[in-house]
């Protein structure tokens, strides 16, 4: 596969807000949870943004990166769970903003926490066909969760977007394979006209995130016929911190693997944009040579998996954007009245 | 009269079993108890279901024609029983009675539940279903709540405390870690048990049993049959039943459960027998504080002394009265409908000698304690190899 990543961008919004806070709310023990989840403190979007904005703020990262015309871009795919239209795609604003508009296809991903790796996936596909030139694809979320529900100490704001292209000697990576797993299994949704999502709490566990990540993962192996060792850095999936260190032993893969790809203990989780955000943060910190391993998960439910392998171009578009850390480390702490108020959990008079 | 006997049984492992269904569950341990005693569905004469909330947690109501089918034992009688979280041991009682009363020879005794189709919330609403509809669950009471209270009380009486409650958790996942169809394998400590989360105070998470899918099933005979069938033949040689007010309120003590009371004496005054004559028990641990009322209410501690007799390792597997074996319902797990006829399928494993690591040394007695509710029923057996 001679296709591989032109450019990398993320955004994280500077709004955070701790465990401790939400816990205090609803009277839960703060560190039992934060404990249990591994997760400290969640990047939430202000009262300015949204998916848009943020794969707007991403997208423009990516490009950067990519140093390409940006016309030049012939699909967008954005994939998120927290679209801000239910009709009308993010991706024709995210296309306009960056100035890829009109001669290019674009639509938007919906498959839960994977839609990310889902648009990414097919510019891959576009790519390699030959049917364009550059594909700008990535996933952002304003993940919701409701009030009160184990999710609302997780569910984060975040997003990464990848300029996918044919590699050269200028290239950051390369696609070396890929692999989904998918199946109908229900253990996380959210109908139509309803605004938190539903779960099937442990359910979510054992027959979907860890089924999905390893079988993906385990048919990646096999297709590429390598295995664990034969990686410098894997990212999975990050719901909670947990997760993720459980499905890389599962896997056979190091602490000193994943540990640079495992952003939710800071940002929470980010959902679409989530493994992808890992992702950037390896990309942050990897050489030429490196081979990287992404699994994504999808609640519904499916993974996808990649073998990346890191080229020379890393070196010089590392610095021609921001990189991860500057996100993480740049952060306002906010009340969860505050909180409420910016992510429209307030029922106003108006409404 | 003949003698009634366990002839053999079988249990599915317990746990969150996401890919098998009620029916499916029930099916595997109903074929497993059959093939594992030697007997077709021909020699079966009644089959005996115990069954809580199929309807609530499934959807699924008239178990007593939905197994049989699936056994192949249709056309024979097929009947569900419920008492709450008692159902499975009520099952094997009304079977043991049916074969003592001369109407059958030889009956499968299946106990199932499916309980994680849904959220934890509804669940704990089904299982708050055993407690008083009107006076308790109506005004918000869970389970863990009409639990907590009993241990409030004992505390108060008795000077109970956190940490003696925590040792019957921690005594339970000793022996659970060892029984390979327990829901957790894995040793606790008294500390981490003290800083698991709060349910309801003063119950924490870790003095709770979990939700769990599970089946279990014994092929009960009369003597002659039994014989036949088995060289180790496990005698019912009593079984007794008590009930008592649903709810709390309408109680003259919290710090006994006369129903277990009155189940321990029809069993012991049916077998001949006294505690001193038990080698093992299985009571119903649903909450830590639930063993300590039962090794009370059954005789073999004294009243108020069953928190400082559990740390002083009396009940421990090599204890002076080994409580929970198999790691109780704490840890083994609690599948409703099914926990007590998987207390009959560990007697009778543990009075053969086949427990493996969890094995009560030269057990040849063994009693069962299954509690509907917060105790307003109570079946309580005796077996022995003798």
């Amino acid at each position: 596969m001679n296709v591989g990543i032109e450019g990398y961008g993320i955004y994280i919004p500077r709004t955070r807000i701790t465990v401790d806070s939400i816990a205090a709310v609803w009277g839960q023990d703060p560190n039992v949870l934060s404990k249990g989840l591994l997760v400290k403190e969640k990047a939430v979007a202000d009262s300015d943004e949204d998916t848009v904005t943020i794969a707007v703020e991403a997208s423009r990262n990516a490009v950067a990166r990519a140093r390409i015309d940006p016309t030049r871009i012939g699909a967008v795919f954005v994939g998120s769970e927290s679209h801000p239209y239910a009709v009308k795609p993010s991706g024709t604003i995210v296309a306009e903003a960056v100035g890829a508009t009109p001669d290019l296809t674009s639509a938007d991903y919906q498959f839960a926490c994977k839609a990310g790796t889902a648009a990414i996936q097919t510019c891959i596909g576009m790519v390699g066909s030959g049917l364009i030139e550059y594909g700008l694809g990535g996933g952002a979320d304003t993940a919701q969760g409701a009030p009160g529900d184990p999710l609302e100490y997780t569910a984060a704001s975040g997003g990464a977007m990848y300029v996918i292209g044919k590699t050269h000697k200028n290239s950051i990576a390369k696609f070396i394979g890929t692999h989904s797993y998918t199946t109908d299994t229900p253990d996380f949704w959210r109908r139509e006209n309803v605004p938190y999502p539903r779960h099937g709490f442990r359910f979510t566990g054992k027959p979907a995130y860890f089924n999905h990540i390893v079988s993906a993962t385990q048919g990646l192996f096999a297709d590429l016929d390598v295995g664990p060792k034969d990686f410098d850095y894997a990212v999975f999936h990050q719901p909670n911190g947990k997760f993720p260190r459980n499905v890389a032993k599962m896997l056979g893969f190091t602490k000193e693997q994943i540990t640079p790809g495992i952003l939710v203990g800071e940002i929470g989780n980010t959902y679409s944009g989530a493994s992808i955000l890992g992702l950037a943060a390896v990309l942050d910190v990897a050489k030429p040579g490196d081979r990287i391993l992404v699994t994504s998960f999808g609640s519904g439910a499916g993974s996808d998996a990649f073998s990346i392998e890191v080229l020379d171009g890393i070196e010089k578009k590392r610095e021609l954007a921001p990189l991860v850390r500057s996100y993480i480390d740049n952060k306002e702490y906010v009340s969860y009245g505050m909180y409420t108020k910016n992510r429209g959990k307030l029922l106003m008079m108006e409404d | 009269m003949e003698r009634v006997a366990v002839v053999d049984g079988a249990m599915t492992s317990f746990g969150e079993h996401w890919n098998l269904s009620l029916r499916e569950l029930a099916v595997e341990a109903g074929r497993k108890a059959m093939k594992n005693a030697g007997v077709s569905p021909k020699d079966v004469d009644a089959l005996f279901i115990g069954n809580m909330a199929g309807g609530y947690f499934n959807g699924q109501e008239h178990l007593a024609s939905l197994i049989p089918r699936e056994l192949h034992l249709a056309p024979k009688p097929s009947t569900r029983v419920e008492s709450a979280c008692a159902s499975g041991g009520l099952a094997a009682r009304m079977g043991y009675l049916s074969i003592l009363a001369g109407a059958y020879d030889t009956v499968l005794c299946l106990g199932v539940e499916k309980m994680t189709d849904l959220p934890p919330e509804n669940v704990t609403s089904g299982l708050a279903m055993a407690a008083d509809g009107d006076w308790e669950a109506y005004f918000g009471v869970t389970f863990p709540a009409l639990y907590a209270m009993l241990a409030r009380r004992h505390m108060h009486e008795f000077g109970t405390t956190e940490e003696q409650m925590a040792a019957v958790a921690v005594k339970n996942h000793a022996n659970g870690a060892l029984n390979p169809h327990a829901q957790f394998r894995f040793p606790l400590t008294v500390e981490k048990v003290l800083k698991s989360t709060l349910v309801s105070d003063p119950l924490r998470l870790l003095n709770c049993s979990p939700i769990s899918d599970g089946a279990a099933a014994v092929v009960i005979s009369k003597e002659s049959i039994a014989k036949k069938l088995t060289d180790t033949p496990v005698y019912i040689h009593g079984s007794g039943q008590g009930s008592d007010s649903i709810a709390l309120h309408n109680r003259a003590t919290l710090t006994t459960l006369e129903a277990t009371v009155a189940a321990g004496k029809m069993a012991f005054k049916n077998a001949k027998l006294t505690p001193k004559d038990i080698d093992l028990v299985e009571v119903h641990d649903c909450f830590t504080i639930a063993e300590l009322l039962a090794i009370e209410d059954l005789g073999f501690i004294e009243k108020g002394k069953a928190g400082p007799a559990t740390e002083d390792g009396v009940t421990a597997r090599d204890g002076k009265i080994p409580v929970n074996a198999s790691g109780g319902l704490k840890a083994k797990g609690h599948p409703v409908g099914a926990t007590g006829i998987a207390q009959i399928y560990e007697a009778m494993v543990q009075l053969r000698g086949e427990a493996g690591g969890r094995q009560v040394d030269g057990a040849t007695r063994a009693m069962t304690h299954n509690v509907g509710g917060s105790g307003g029923t109570a079946i309580v057996n005796i077996l022995g190899r003798d």
